[in-house]
């Protein structure tokens, strides 16, 4: 758990604080987004979760120990650590990049190279492959999967990271962003997310805080933020499509009705969201898709009216 | 025969030729040496601060222009003639392109490398010498080639001041007009100059990291 109690940063020479007066609590395993407009302070709160800037004001306890009582060389190590950029060693192999961590711990060789294996599986690159290279060999994608291993391999209980996926062409960006959920849910990290693309923070993020000017416009979960935007400027930010980023959160499984109807003629996948079923349904001219399962077993209906009812305002589509 | 005759003056004054290319040979890598042991660290010093490598910098390029011939000159009313103060000017030659090199090497580290080194929990001293100094280090030794040329080219003037080497043989072929003897001091002393810039471009090549070479 992070907790983040009335913090302050002024750079010198900067009319207003980077960072105003921020309360913000991350629960434990919880993916917490920073978001906000270029210089709204959200890279800064970050980097003062791990002491890279240091507050002039306030205080953030990470597990219950206050960060500014413990020697930021050891709160480093036990915090992983991504950047846009990656910032791979081009002089260290893959497997001595991703060694970095527990290299700087003392743990042995033997116990590193299981690890580095281990982490390279995870995230989707062949070990005996990708071993023994150099990161100018690795594409973009690539470099920020070892990014991400890299940040991994001390088994951190907490991840900060600024951007991570921000350099990648689109294509690139969602099959990492899939991936990294489908990882983050396996391991249950606590992570502080900065990002500034609403998509990719209502993908990701378990909660989403909004940042303007250094401080906090809202904090809460992608739905609620879509429901019920704090003020004109959430709403701006969130954009005008928000009824339909609603339906992208929502799988079709779970709005899909199973009783006494036709199988109609299109179907979609159980995990597709229900934007892309909306989509689908206005492509072929249809108010109802087939949900298929695995092996295409049809599990249900979904219609136009299930889609309208997530899609209302107020609470009523809050309650999945 | 001009070559002949430097040939049979080298054969005929195996001491005295052994004896200046020791000293040329000892001389240059002294104050190469020296100059490393100087010029680094104080870059390494300097490296977090933008302003203070900029005025390194400034100073080296001033120092740069000044004549070889000129430093020796300088060198002589206060430190007096021989060895060392020829080693003293000889240092002072190679400090400049050393230094330079050393702090433009270390400015042009990867903002992200440091970052990212930083954020993992490297210490100071751990980010500069397993991240930083690897990082840059082709282009420190690229200054150290550069610095090698000079001061054993640098090394030829020592003469002038008492420092021996084989500028003896040249200040005294010009003073006697003994062409042949003049030879015996400059074609060595040009094969030292190539055989520097040679080792130190095969170094400069062997100390960049696999992970950063040109393929």
């Amino acid at each position: 758990m992070i907790e983040i109690r009335g913090l302050v940063k002024r750079f010198p020479g900067a009319a207003h604080p980077a960072v105003d007066n921020l309360t913000l609590t991350v629960p434990e395993g919880c993916v917490c987004v920073l978001i906000g407009p270029s210089g709204c302070g959200k890279t800064t709160t970050m980097r003062m979760i791990n002491r890279l800037v240091e507050p002039d004001a306030g205080s953030i306890s990470v597990g219950g120990r206050n960060v500014t009582h413990v020697d930021p060389v050891s709160l480093r190590r036990n915090i992983g650590y991504v950047i846009q950029q990656v910032g791979l060693f081009p002089h260290w192999t893959i497997a001595d990049n991703i060694a970095t961590v527990p290299k700087l711990l003392g743990w042995g060789e033997g116990r590193i190279a299981a690890r580095v294996d281990e982490l390279l599986e995870r995230v989707g690159m062949e070990p005996t492959t990708f071993r023994a290279r150099f990161p100018r060999e690795l594409s973009g994608g690539q470099k920020q999967r070892v990014g991400v291993a890299r940040a991994l391999a001390a088994d951190p209980p907490v991840m900060l990271m600024d951007e991570p996926f921000g350099a990648l062409d689109p294509i690139t960006r969602a099959r990492l962003q899939d991936e990294f959920l489908r990882i983050l849910r396996d391991l249950r990290k606590t992570i502080v997310f900065v990002t500034h693309d609403i998509d990719e923070a209502l993908k990701l993020g378990d909660r989403i805080a909004i940042l303007r000017d250094g401080a906090l416009v809202q904090y809460d979960a992608p739905e609620a933020l879509l429901a019920r935007p704090a003020d004109a400027f959430v709403e701006s930010f969130v954009g005008t499509d928000r009824a339909l980023k609603r339906l992208g959160l929502i799988m079709a499984e779970a709005a899909l009705e199973v009783a006494g109807l036709p199988a109609p003629s299109l179907a979609i996948p159980a995990h597709a969201n229900l934007r892309d079923a909306l989509s689908r349904m206005l492509e072929g001219g249809v108010d109802s898709l087939a949900v298929t399962g695995v092996n295409g077993v049809v599990l249900g209906v979904l219609t136009m009216s299930a889609i309208r009812r997530h899609t209302g305002a107020g609470d009523s589509a809050n309650n999945q | 025969m001009l070559f002949i005759d430097a040939w049979q003056f080298i054969v005929a004054h195996p001491g005295r030729f052994a004896g200046a290319l020791t000293t040329h040979v000892a001389l240059s890598a002294a104050a190469l040496g020296l100059a490393i042991a100087m010029a680094v660290p104080v870059g390494v010093l300097l490296a977090d601060s933008r302003r203070g490598t900029q005025l390194a910098i400034t100073a080296a390029n001033f120092g740069r222009t000044l004549p070889s011939l000129a430093v020796l000159a300088l060198v002589m009313p206060l430190l007096g003639t021989g060895f060392v103060p020829a080693l003293f000017a000889l240092t002072l030659l190679a400090l400049p392109p050393i230094l330079i090199n050393t702090c433009a090497a270390l400015q042009q580290v990867d903002a992200d490398l440091v970052d990212a080194a930083r954020g993992m929990g490297m210490t100071y001293a751990q980010v500069m010498n397993q991240v930083e100094l690897p990082v840059a280090m082709p282009v420190i030794f690229a200054g150290i080639r550069t610095a090698s040329v000079q001061v054993v080219s640098g090394a030829v003037l020592a003469s002038y001041i008492g420092g021996g080497g084989l500028g003896d043989f040249i200040t005294a072929g010009i003073a006697m007009m003994a062409l042949p003897q003049l030879l015996v001091g400059a074609i060595p002393a040009t094969m030292l100059a190539l055989g520097a810039d040679w080792l130190f471009g095969l170094l400069q090549r062997t100390l960049t990291p696999v992970g950063m070479r040109a393929t």
